[in-house]
């Protein structure tokens, strides 16, 4: 006779992501792996862990300029898009989920279609653009790049939960005497606290991991960590356990980033925005 | 149809209760008669839709036994208890058409198509939801939806009971007086026993044969609506029904005398109270009588609602409330005067009997 | 909700308009400008009409390209969707395991691009790398630098490994919407584990999945730096796509025009494709 208990096949539901989680973190496990490694030891023996664990490469890395100003530029460039993607984004958001307004519909459209436009497309033109500009090699220029995608899908995310939030409050917070900028400022963005969380979640997620415009629109100042690495692999015979460090660092800020929200990850999932 | 014995119940939604407040349910020993229509009836919170739960299997209880017939189904999956349950918020499937929403529990249990075709027209015969059968179910109206949520209980003629977990929260108003009527009919018709989670007294008094309160995870009083009203076991039961509630006093008891303030009132029987227990007296504001005779209070508020008035006092620095005739009239020196047969003594909340 | 006419909006869309302009507009029209011209250098431009369109479109390489990058997402696509679905359906509904969850699943999506192709570079090599030296170890012959096949093996898994947690997110978002009534009801009436997902879990993931659907198809139409970093396009040039093919084409080549001809062509697909998907959601929207 079957019992109230729980079927074998539910209470064995849990390997499943556990098997997941497993693949996704043996590729990490293994960079991580490698960068307490020296390069000789990478290249000798096969190894699961590091045998003489080695801090020397993280040390080459907070050492060198060429490696550690890498990451300032990276977190400038990526914390000013963020910024200016929230700050534009917020109006015009508002606008989109309060009023109806002549175009806003193929103005919605159009914004959506610059966040499915493959950056290839705008690598040379941009470049041209911003080398006409003076803004190669500048924060600023991939920060503004970077608007190209983000800017729509902050539209996007906070529209969705502005739309939430009933329109009775902006109504009686003009009845009370409030002005448009005061109600805004002081009621509305408190409201809506969590979505400028997601929005901004997302716009650090996709400005953190782009390269191919980073890499086109820097040389040397404002040059992004990533496209350090890239340059380490192909010129200096590949120092491996650099390389690896490098790596392992760059998927730091992003835990980070992940675990600070980690709460609002799935409401702003559920949103179907992203 | 079954008799159902809830043996010493308790629940706790924890892994390991350590005192008596951690848990939802405490005990519960007590038997629903077969065919029986009971409500059970409580603020939120009480542990009613928990109870609810774990007869129908949905929660397995921390400790003690279900029995259906004399038969345990403690371990027994909700399917094999064969329950009926209507939620709070209607259930519907989205994708399927109404019909097919109703054939659902009958065609899950493998009942054959030609009696599912005759039980589902059955069923949206006694909805009137005729015109809808072939639709999908998603544009239905909120009560619409409950309708079909009823009818998937109902169209199983063969479920050992049916349970009711607030089902017309979302229904309005008017149509809540239709869809009770229909549940109570249906009642006589097939004579299932029946379970109504409710927290409104009305539905509960108007709807059940048996009233069953919940107070504070625990069952306080199972009885008639007379039954509750004229004898409320606990005080909760006399503040929660009846509007305006009884009026409950702390009162010393000596004998067959208590004195509240420095007024005594004779008691017809002599309460049988342990030394040390908070004592207090309660009566309906239905059972005080407001005139020239009696003792003094202090008017301080009338309520007019229609057929009678609710006065506001004090008595003995007390606020009461009194139910008057609506041509009552409220002297200058009011007096109010108690009918000995309806008061209760209450010993640390719960009724106390005494000898004549 | 009920919106009010007012074209005074138009100012708070403003700097958004100015800055995606900035962004986008000018740098398109630079590259229409390119697509319809020929050049000897120097600046000196010819007009050169559709030519550069017609040679993109009857070139071999443009169709090849064309014919991966389809065949690469319809492959990502049938792994990563049901998937998803499964770890999705199996994700812990509470309790502490959650966050756990989210957040080492989000993991991936929040490594740069060509780190991730470093990560799979180093961990597909057969010297160095676990996933390369375990197979070898197996006994099966593994080697994505020069082997076709193994390369597009290489790709897919790391585009799974990359991009699977995102589909797992939305349909979890997706599923932890259900409120609980709804698997109680479906106990109670009986329904099979099939039948709770088919007419209970399955409608309700709906729009997440079809939002998962086409994002996984633009973004994987549109892929450049994993394969980029991890291929080079190669084998010859096995793992050449569209992205990976223009850039070599302008910046590797400085071919503007054909570039340009080309970047036009990919991004009117683009277009096509983004038409259908606000089409598809505004009408599921409307269903709601």
């Amino acid at each position: 006779m079957m019992t109230n208990k729980q079927p074998l096949s539910q209470r064995l539901s849990w390997l499943v992501p556990t098997i997941y989680i497993v693949f996704l973190l043996l590729p990490i496990y293994w960079l991580v792996n490698m960068s307490f490694k020296e390069t000789s030891e990478i290249l000798g023996a096969f190894s699961l862990w590091p045998e003489n664990p080695t801090l020397r490469n993280y040390r080459v890395i907070f050492t060198d300029p060429s490696w550690y100003s890498g990451y300032i530029n990276s977190i400038i460039y990526v914390v000013l898009n963020t910024v200016i993607s929230v700050t534009v984004a917020l109006p015009a958001a508002y606008a989109f989920s309060r009023y109806r307004f002549l175009g806003d519909k193929h103005l919605f459209f159009w914004l959506l279609t610059n966040r499915m436009a493959p950056p290839a497309v705008f690598a040379l033109p941009f470049f041209q653009l911003y080398s006409a500009f003076g803004l190669i090699d500048t924060h600023i220029a991939v920060a503004i790049a970077h608007c190209l995608f983000n800017v729509p899908l902050a539209v996007w995310i906070l529209e969705g939960f502005m739309s939430g939030v009933p329109k009775e409050i902006d109504e009686t917070a003009y009845i009370d005497g409030y002005s448009f900028p005061r109600f805004f400022a002081r009621i509305f963005v408190p409201l809506i606290a969590s979505g400028i969380g997601v929005a901004a979640f997302f716009c650090f997620m996709f400005s953190w991991v782009e390269l191919l415009l980073a890499r086109t629109l820097t040389t040397t100042d404002a040059k992004p960590i990533a496209a350090t690495m890239t340059r380490t692999v192909s010129a200096s015979g590949l120092d491996w356990g650099v390389l690896a460090a490098a790596g392992v660092l760059t998927i730091i800020p992003g835990a980070l980033v992940i675990y600070f929200v980690r709460n609002y990850i799935a409401k702003g999932f559920a949103l179907g925005r992203v | 149809m079954a008799r159902i014995n809830l043996e010493h119940i308790r629940h706790a939604y924890g892994a390991k209760p350590k005192s008596e407040e951690d848990y939802a349910l405490k005990e519960v020993h007590h038997e629903w008669n077969d065919g029986g229509a009971y409500a059970l009836l409580g603020p939120s919170g009480c542990g009613k839709t928990t109870l609810l739960n774990i007869i129908s299997g949905l929660i397995n209880p921390s400790e003690g036994r279900i029995l259906f017939d004399g038969t345990d189904v403690t371990q027994l999956t909700t399917q094999q208890r064969n329950i009926a349950q209507v939620f709070q918020f209607p259930v519907i499937y989205d994708t399927m058409t109404v019909y097919d929403n109703l054939a659902f529990p009958l065609r899950n249990r493998h009942v054959p198509e030609a009696e599912v075709d005759r039980r589902v027209k059955e069923i949206i015969e006694m909805t009137g939801l005729g015109g809808w059968a072939k639709k999908t179910a998603r544009g239905l109206t909120a009560d619409q939806k409950q309708k079909i949520s009823l009818g998937r209980g109902l169209v199983r003629s063969d479920v050992s009971a049916i349970l009711f977990d607030e089902p017309l929260t979302v229904i309005d108003p008017e149509m809540k007086w239709v869809l009770r009527s229909q549940i109570k009919r249906l009642h006589k018709q097939f004579g299932f026993t029946m379970v109504y989670v409710t927290h409104d007294q009305t539905e509960a008094l108007t709807f059940a044969d048996k009233v069953v309160v919940m107070y504070d995870g625990q069952i306080v009083q199972i009885g008639t609506p007379a039954e509750l009203f004229e004898r409320p076991r606990h005080t909760f039961v006399g503040y929660f029904i009846g509007s305006p509630g009884m009026n409950v006093l702390p009162a010393e008891i000596a004998g067959n005398t208590a004195s509240i303030g420095d007024q005594s009132i004779a008691l017809t029987f002599q309460p049988q109270i342990k030394a040390g227990a908070r004592t207090e007296l309660g009566i309906r504001p239905e059972f005080i009588s407001l005139g020239r005779e009696g003792m003094p209070v202090s008017v301080t508020k009338v309520e007019d609602i229609g057929r009678h008035k609710i006065v506001r006092a004090r008595f003995a620095d007390r606020p009461i409330s009194i139910i008057v005739d609506e041509d009552g009239e409220i002297p200058a020196e009011p007096r109010v005067t108690f009918d000995p047969k309806a008061i209760n003594i209450y010993a640390d909340s719960w009724r106390v009997g005494g000898e004549a | 909700m009920e919106k009010t006419w007012n074209n005074k909006a138009w100012f708070m869309v403003l700097p958004v308009l100015v800055l995606v302009a900035f962004s986008a507009v000018i740098p398109l029209m630079t590259v229409v400008n390119y697509s319809v011209q020929d050049t000897f250098g120097n600046n000196a431009f010819f007009w050169a009409g559709t030519d550069w369109f017609l040679d993109v479109l009857e070139s071999d390489r443009f169709w090849d390209a064309l014919t991966r990058n389809l065949i690469f997402s319809a492959i990502i696509l049938a792994i990563e969707i049901p998937l998803g679905i499964v770890i999705a359906l199996n994700m812990p509904k509470r309790g502490i395991g959650v966050p756990i969850c989210l957040v080492l699943m989000a993991l991936p999506l929040l490594i740069p691009w060509n780190v991730v192709g470093t990560i799979w570079q180093v961990f597909g090599r057969v010297d160095i790398g676990l996933l390369g030296h375990t197979v070898t170890a197996l006994g099966i012959d593994y080697n994505y630098v020069q082997n076709p096949i193994d390369a597009w093996v290489t790709l897919i898994i790391m585009d799974v490994w990359h991009w699977t947690s995102l589909v797992v997110l939305l349909c979890y978002a997706g599923l932890v919407s259900i409120p609980d009534a709804y698997y109680q009801a479906a106990k109670i009436d009986g329904a099979s584990r099939w039948s709770v997902f088919r007419y209970i879990q399955l409608p309700k993931m709906k729009r997440v999945l079809l939002i998962a659907f086409l994002l996984r198809f633009m973004d994987s139409f549109m892929i450049y730096t994993e394969p980029f970093v991890v291929t080079g396009g190669g084998p010859g040039n096995s793992t050449t796509f569209l992205s990976v093919d223009l850039v070599k084409m302008a910046i590797g080549e400085f071919n503007l025009g054909p570039a340009a001809a080309l970047s036009i062509i990919y991004f009117l697909i683009i277009l096509l494709l983004s038409w259908i998907f606000y089409t598809v959601m505004t009408t599921s929207d409307a269903q709601g």
